[in-house]
């Protein structure tokens, strides 16, 4: 089991943009420096990277919610 | 009605000034400030304070509705809109209207007219000031563009007249590159918004960008000179000066004149600002828009002039008239400031929100800082990057620059990443002290390695 942590404090969002799809679905295999959400900070946009690979269990927090530097973001496994 | 009960709409450094400004003339102060700004300095500073939702700025700042009934709950009969937000937001205008509570800012039938890049260029070619050259209409034809380019002027711009942003922006140097671009931007035109038509426009190799900041009661107005905003990056301004040493006397008499005239033209109200570019090489000037607030950069133009531009902008907005003529204003040697935002400057930039651990301020003749930090302040993730403005004013442009340098020495920040660092090695740099840099100018020095760490 593996967390993707937030980099930043911010906003947090699991998709592109309103009405595109969720950048990884639980079941989805993840592969290192895939994009996993977006995180506003500043009005700038940053990406947030799984650091190792593995199948997506879940999102840990909702979209549009307020995270801090360090917060788990999601759920890896294997 | 002279203004008694003042909203800030707005938070940050702006709201801290507005409050100051406000205070200066007796005025009660109200700052309106979202769930994440309740320990903010404007907070603080102010008389009374009222929440207006949410951090999301969709939700509290930028929220109409929300706004309005803070304003009439505190029975406020003035709202400062500050810089950004909903400070060109003529539907909010007319909301506050409705309400009977009056607008630090013109009417919002001129912010309108304004915000409309084409009706702002032609009301702006009625009043006199130069624009940028281009085709009247459409183009259909290369031989059409040709002719056209010639009475323009190369290098011109081709662009798709159905086109927005910068898509397919070509430059031709020559009528043979025009002859060779045309068709490719027709093509290309065609397969992107269905429509081959083009538009000209000359363009204005490595300009530089001057502005001019004019006030206005309503029937009269007056300039207060101009400054000299090229150093940005990514079309956000780093560095700006007051006045634009590039300028002769006569180029800064007719910048400033026929800014002038287009405020009266208007009937402008409040403090605005008229943007340039400026062709160093033929001496020639362009208007590309009008910002109908005040700006960022104001306080350059405040040193330059000794004028409080926020009070002034307020004494109008309450009904008085212009408290200096142009003949009572005038330019007293040359004033630099630079933004300190949250964002590490050896790290592309990267937004550096968090807590301020410690806080040392430059003090002395002629140094300034406008901020809204305090010791132990947590900087909200949510808005902008905008920390502070550290601004000087010294006799000439060589002397600003080495007060600029001792003033960043003595400026510390402590806990978050600033770009201190970039200013520092841009007042050291030798372009910069040469006055030799336009708005393509940063971006390159920046991708070329000219910051280094400190070591």
């Amino acid at each position: 089991m593996a967390q993707v942590l937030s980099p930043v404090p911010g906003t947090f969002y699991t998709q592109a943009a309103p009405g595109e799809p969720q950048f990884k679905q639980p079941g989805d295999s993840v592969a290192s420096g895939d994009v996993i959400g977006l995180i506003e900070v500043m009005k700038t946009f940053i990406e947030v990277k799984a650091e190792a690979s593995g199948t997506f269990k879940k999102f840990l927090v909702e979209d549009g919610a307020a995270i801090n530097a360090g917060q788990p973001l999601a759920e890896l496994e294997g | 009605m002279p203004i008694k009960r003042m909203l800030i709409a707005n938070r940050g450094e702006i709201a801290v000034r507005i409050i100051r400004a406000a205070k200066a003339m007796d005025i009660h102060t109200i700052q309106a400030h979202s769930e994440a700004d309740v320990d903010m300095l404007a907070v603080r500073l102010a008389d009374e304070a009222v929440c207006i939702g949410p951090a999301q700025a969709a939700q509290s700042y930028l929220n109409i509705e929300a706004v309005v009934a803070a304003a009439k709950a505190t029975k406020a009969d003035a709202v400062h809109p500050g810089y950004g937000f909903m400070a060109e937001n003529a539907d909010f205008v007319r909301a506050l209207d409705a309400a009977g509570i009056t607008f630090v800012g013109p009417s919002a039938d001129v912010i309108d007219r304004m915000g409309d890049k084409v009706a702002a260029r032609l009301a702006a070619k009625a009043a006199g000031v130069p624009v940028v050259p281009g085709s009247k209409g459409r183009l259909d034809t290369v031989e059409e563009a040709v002719s056209v380019a010639a009475e323009l002027g190369y290098p011109v711009m081709i662009k798709a007249a159905a086109g927005g942003g910068g898509k397919g922006i070509r430059i031709a140097d020559t009528e043979a590159d025009l002859r060779k671009m045309a068709p490719q931007a027709q093509a290309e035109a065609k397969a992107s918004f269905g429509d081959g038509g083009l538009y000209l426009e000359r363009a204005i190799n490595s300009p530089r960008h001057i502005e001019v900041q004019i006030m206005g009661d309503g029937t009269d107005a007056v300039h207060y000179f101009e400054r000299e905003c090229s150093m940005q990056r990514r079309r956000q301004k780093v560095w700006e000066e007051a006045g634009a040493s590039c300028l002769d006397q006569e180029t800064r008499s007719h910048l400033c004149d026929t800014a002038v005239a287009l405020a009266k033209a208007v009937n402008y109200v409040g403090a605005g600002t008229l943007e340039y570019l400026y062709d160093r090489e033929t001496k020639e000037f362009f208007f590309i828009e009008m910002n109908t607030r005040i700006q960022v950069e104001h306080p350059v133009t405040e040193m330059l002039t000794g004028t409080d531009l926020v009070q002034e902008m307020i004494h109008v907005a309450g009904g008085g008239k212009l408290r200096k003529s142009q003949a009572d204003i005038t330019r007293n040697g040359h004033a630099i400031e630079v933004r300190l935002n949250a964002e590490d400057p050896m790290m592309q930039f990267l937004p550096s929100p968090g807590k301020i651990n410690t806080l040392r301020v430059p003090e002395g003749d002629g140094i300034r800082f406008d901020h809204f930090l305090y010791e132990g302040y947590q900087v909200p993730p949510f808005y902008d990057s905008l920390l502070g403005k550290l601004i000087v004013h010294a006799e000439n442009r060589d002397a600003a620059i080495a007060l600029m340098i001792s003033a960043l020495e003595g400026l510390e920040i402590g806990g978050i990443k600033t770009t201190k660092p970039l200013h520092l090695a841009l007042a050291h740099d030798a372009s910069v002290r040469a006055d030799d840099f336009h708005t393509q100018w940063l971006e390159p020095w920046l991708a070329a390695g000219n910051l280094k760490p400190t070591p």
